[in-house]
């Protein structure tokens, strides 16, 4: 087989055993994969930025919150029904990301990281300041008739899961094709050497705000798809813990491969379920794994796995 | 003690005869009653165990395990054996929906109940919604009679805090004052009591005559304190977190000796706070509401004393066991009269299991009027079916000597207002 059908092949393989996995898991378990794709999402987004093009952002909060209130906003507010609210939340996390981009793409590395983190803080303080419009920290539920698509509603579990696997895979799909399209190389060279891209002709500013906007554009997505699939819109999700997931995501499950967010996502989330369960110091087994992680395998489990035995892995 | 402990003769023989006969015909009897109690009643606990409520969640866990046990000694409910499952949701409203969801579906509980913190309420009640599960949350915000939840999520253990504000206000205008500065975090919590109290006070004849929100990042308040101005008769402040330690401090830095106002709080503030802790001295004198009193007040009753010895707390509200554990006593009662309203409602509705939801709902709606007794020892309830929320009696208390001594309690009434919303009207 070609390395080209060897990577469908398994990316298609993927999402059928997920698929399967949402089919015959328990609810709780099934329930919990609907998150962690949705999750994943966002995590993908954080991927195209960081793992393929080298922007270390602690500013994603920003373009998931922008999702999940574009979304919640339209719906609350003017009573906007399902499509119109999530296409509104995708694009507002774009614009978002074009946003910051455009003026945190000025600076690099440590100084990058400084920036976007500034723009996302002062995101969640100005959804706290309009509390009227917002909800504020208590946040608000989605209203039922905004959670119905075809006729089906999205607080039952199963269409739920279904809109989770659909937004996931299609995702997956349009993640696959572009790191392995041309601008996908180009977004590579930018991550190993920035000067010699430039030198070669590339537009570096213009690569990496495209960059952001595409990535932007994933976080927006799962925001509005988390908020309107679960029902729940809060300012903890603009809070600086959701730029550090989808990182820890990434870092867990492989910067720089496509399927690494998913098996991050994955880890983490159980990670935390079990531990909780176990210990009110969950979040010092979480950082003891981390540690683990950094010794053992510094590019994540499935970085290990593309360096050790399958060096086509995209 | 009796006359054989006096004596040191044992049992006659018709006694133990007696006695052996009476032991028989219980074994005989025993099979039955253990298949009468059938499997237990299962319950979810949402706790705040990590994350910024962990001082809650540490006494809420606390006042539900002495309830199960008061109640399980007492026979169970409806005759059968009760647990208490307790999952961390890590004061997180994501969490809080993925821990609804685990105990409904992973542990299969009956009902879920013990939230306080308002975002966590919001961001789970819909998926209890979802499953169709009881959510009874002991949270004290106006989220469930606004009308914001669903038919499943009810609020029969505390008081919310739009009653708690409209109960207080007569008397803060006709003892303390009618020109009132608010200083308030610049989050949802402070809203209401800057929207509630606003309104209650001016109905008073009384007037707000500056609001002050401090941000929730701030860590020194010293630029805010000039902003109050000088003709203010009544400070009303309800910081909250560990930021309220300074905010007192500096307080007291900035009168001085000199003339200040009134000063009235929310216990909020310093709920799990010892008075005795360097600093609060400014506060000697001043007052604040109770939901019920940290100290053992002189009139303590029967149910009182005895819900103090169950739950573990001494004289002065801390653990009988630590005297720096100071109780979030203002709170934590909704856990024990939420869960015998549990109690209540599973009997009243002959819940059998999870088909039985809805009934239960409906009979915790039929509820009207909870008197004070060991269930309820906070006081007497009256539960509003139709906005699925309890009002209840509430204390102003004095500083002095550094307790919180009461000096006026206020009666169910003065805190009822007008239905937001009708649950009874909605789908389950």
């Amino acid at each position: 087989m070609s390395v080209t059908g060897k990577i469908w092949a398994l990316h298609l393989g993927v999402l059928v055993m997920l698929a399967v996995a949402q089919a015959v898991l328990p609810a709780y378990h099934a329930n919990n994969l609907a998150r962690i794709m949705v999750l994943a999402v966002f995590a993908m987004g954080y991927n195209i930025a960081f793992g393929y093009t080298g922007l270390l952002s602690l500013g994603h909060a920003l373009f998931f919150g922008f999702g999940m209130y574009g979304m919640g906003l339209a719906v609350w507010q003017v009573e906007w029904t399902f499509f119109p609210a999530v296409v509104l939340g995708l694009l507002a996390g774009g614009a978002s990301a074009a946003a910051v981009g455009m003026l945190a793409l000025r600076t690099a590395g440590v100084s990058f990281m400084i920036v976007t983190l500034m723009f996302a803080q002062a995101g969640y303080l100005t959804v706290l300041y309009f509390n009227q419009y917002t909800g504020g920290d208590q946040g608000f539920a989605v209203e039922a008739f905004a959670r119905q698509v075809f006729g089906y509603d999205l607080a039952q579990d199963t269409p739920r899961a279904v809109a989770a696997f659909v937004l996931f895979a299609v995702a997956l799909v349009l993640n696959l094709v572009l790191v392995r399209s041309r601008f996908g190389r180009v977004m590579a060279a930018m991550r190993e050497n920035e000067e010699r891209s430039r030198m070669l002709g590339y537009d570096v500013f213009h690569v990496k705000l495209r960059v952001m906007v595409i990535s932007g554009l994933y976080a927006g997505a799962a925001g509005a798809a988390f908020g309107v699939l679960f029902g729940y819109v809060g300012a903890n999700f603009a809070t600086v813990q959701y730029s550090i997931l989808p990182m820890l995501y990434v870092l867990m499950g492989g910067a720089g491969v496509v399927l690494g967010p998913l098996l991050g996502a994955v880890v983490m989330f159980y990670l935390i379920d079990i531990a909780s369960g176990l210990t009110s110091a969950h979040l010092l087994v979480v950082g003891v794994a981390l540690v683990v992680l950094v010794l053992f395998a510094p590019r994540g489990l499935l970085g290990m796995v593309r360096e050790r035995w399958l060096p086509w892995l995209p | 003690m009796t006359t054989n402990d006096l004596t040191g003769q044992g049992p006659s023989r018709r006694m133990v005869l007696t006695g052996m006969g009476a032991g028989l015909l219980a074994s005989a009897a025993m099979p039955a009653v253990v298949w009468a109690q059938g499997a237990p009643i299962k319950l979810g606990f949402q706790l705040h165990r990590t994350g910024i409520g962990a001082a809650y969640g540490h006494w809420y866990e606390r006042t539900a395990q002495a309830a199960l046990k008061v109640v399980n000694d007492a026979g169970g409910i409806a005759g059968r054996p009760v647990e208490i499952i307790f999952e961390d949701d890590g004061t997180d409203p994501a969490r809080g929906a993925e821990v609804v969801d685990k105990l409904v579906n992973q542990h299969g509980v009956d009902m879920v109940f013990g939230p306080l913190f308002s975002h966590v309420v919001m961001g789970s009640a819909p998926r209890a919604g979802e499953l169709k599960v009881p959510y009874l949350v002991c949270s004290e915000g106006y989220h469930v009679a606004s009308g914001a939840l669903n038919r499943w999520t009810l609020q029969p253990g505390i008081t919310d805090v739009r009653s708690q504000i409209a109960s207080m206000a007569p008397w803060v205008a006709a003892n303390l004052g009618k020109k009132v500065t608010m200083v308030y975090p610049d989050y949802a919590f402070g809203y209401d009591h800057r929207d509630f109290f606003t309104a209650a006070i001016a109905a008073q004849g009384g007037e707000v005559i500056a609001q002050i929100a401090i941000p929730p990042t701030e860590t020194t308040f010293t630029r805010y304190l000039p902003q109050i101005p000088a003709e203010t008769e009544v400070l009303y402040h309800v910081m909250v977190g560990p930021a309220v330690l300074t905010f007192v401090k500096e307080l007291g830095e900035f009168y001085g000796t000199g003339p200040k106002p009134q000063l009235f709080g929310f216990i909020d503030s310093l709920e799990a706070v010892d008075f005795a802790t360097p600093g609060l001295e400014f506060l000697e004198g001043t007052h604040f509401w109770e939901a019920h009193n940290r100290v053992k007040q002189a009139d303590a009753g029967e149910f009182e004393t005895a819900y103090r010895a169950a739950v573990g707390v001494d004289d002065n509200g801390a653990s009988v066991s630590d005297a720096a554990d100071v109780a979030t006593y203002s709170h934590m009662f909704s856990v024990w009269e939420t869960l015998f309203v549990i109690k209540a409602g599973i009997e009243a509705s002959g819940y059998a299991g999870p088909a039985d939801r809805q009934k239960f709902v409906e009979a915790l709606e039929a509820m009207t009027d909870m008197p004070l007794s060991a269930e309820h020892p906070q006081g007497a309830k009256r539960f509003n079916g139709k906005t699925h929320q309890v009002f209840g009696v509430q204390n102003i208390s004095q500083v002095q000597g550094g307790k919180l001594m009461r000096v006026h309690q206020t009666t169910i009434e003065d805190g009822l207002y007008d239905d937001a919303v009708d649950y009874t009207t909605m789908a389950f």
